[in-house]
């Protein structure tokens, strides 16, 4: 897999749903189309939440992983 | 069919206020247009500063033996105020909160009186009238 360069990286750990997800979306409005975002999250509901919310404002998942504890997700600004 | 969601808010206790401040959020997240008509002690939670005064934090009567447990979790697991989470859902999208205009009048209360967030007064009538046309309708 070719890396990808992350622009900006927001640690919404420890913060209750829908908190990681708002701040992902205000990263995302704040980014220029193509721009990558991370999002890493220790809330269980971000792990459907976030690729639900991503497919349907219609950017790209490049990659969801967990790890010790929490997830990340690595986001693609599409328009 | 509107791409709407209508919440009623007649309860004033924390955790229900907890509750549809985070629905609103997630139907602002969808993209959905939010309206939340506010009555009653719903109503009285939007009075100014309400929502930051603990004595006025209350649980809802039927859950009372799990109050301290869910404070604690609550603070521990970085829940937001209730208050934090529907103005984080406004700034991200269409979200609007209305004031019954019947509990202002039974409570002698003035559209002044309450937080920033409410956006205006409305009857019954006028949130029906959005509300038969929303895909979502809850009454918290």
């Amino acid at each position: 897999m070719s890396q990808v360069a992350v622009k900006q990286e927001v640690d919404a750990r420890g913060s209750a749903c829908p908190g990681p997800m708002m701040e992902l979306i205000r990263a995302i409005r704040a980014a220029q189309p193509g721009e990558v975002i991370a999002v890493l999250s220790s809330d269980q509901g971000s792990k459907a939440d976030i690729p639900e919310w991503v497919e349907k404002a219609g950017h790209e998942l490049i990659s969801q992983e967990e790890q010790g504890g929490y997830f990340r997700f690595v986001v693609r600004k599409i328009h | 069919m509107a791409n709407r969601m209508s919440l009623i808010i007649f309860s004033g206790t924390a955790d229900k206020l907890t509750a549809a401040a985070t629905l609103a959020s997630g139907g602002v997240i969808m993209g959905m247009e939010v309206q939340i008509f506010c009555t009653f002690w719903g109503l009285m939670a939007f009075r100014k500063g309400a929502w930051q005064d603990p004595a006025q934090q209350k649980i809802s009567a039927e859950f009372t033996e799990f109050a301290s447990t869910m404070q604690e979790a609550m603070a521990k697991k970085g829940v937001a105020p209730w208050m934090k989470t529907l103005s984080d859902a406004k700034e991200l999208g269409d979200l609007k909160v209305y004031a019954c205009g019947n509990t202002l009048d039974m409570f002698d209360i003035k559209p002044e009186d309450l937080e920033e967030i409410v956006d205006g007064v409305k009857g019954v009538a006028g949130f029906i009238s959005e509300a038969q046309d929303s895909k979502i309708t809850l009454f918290i």
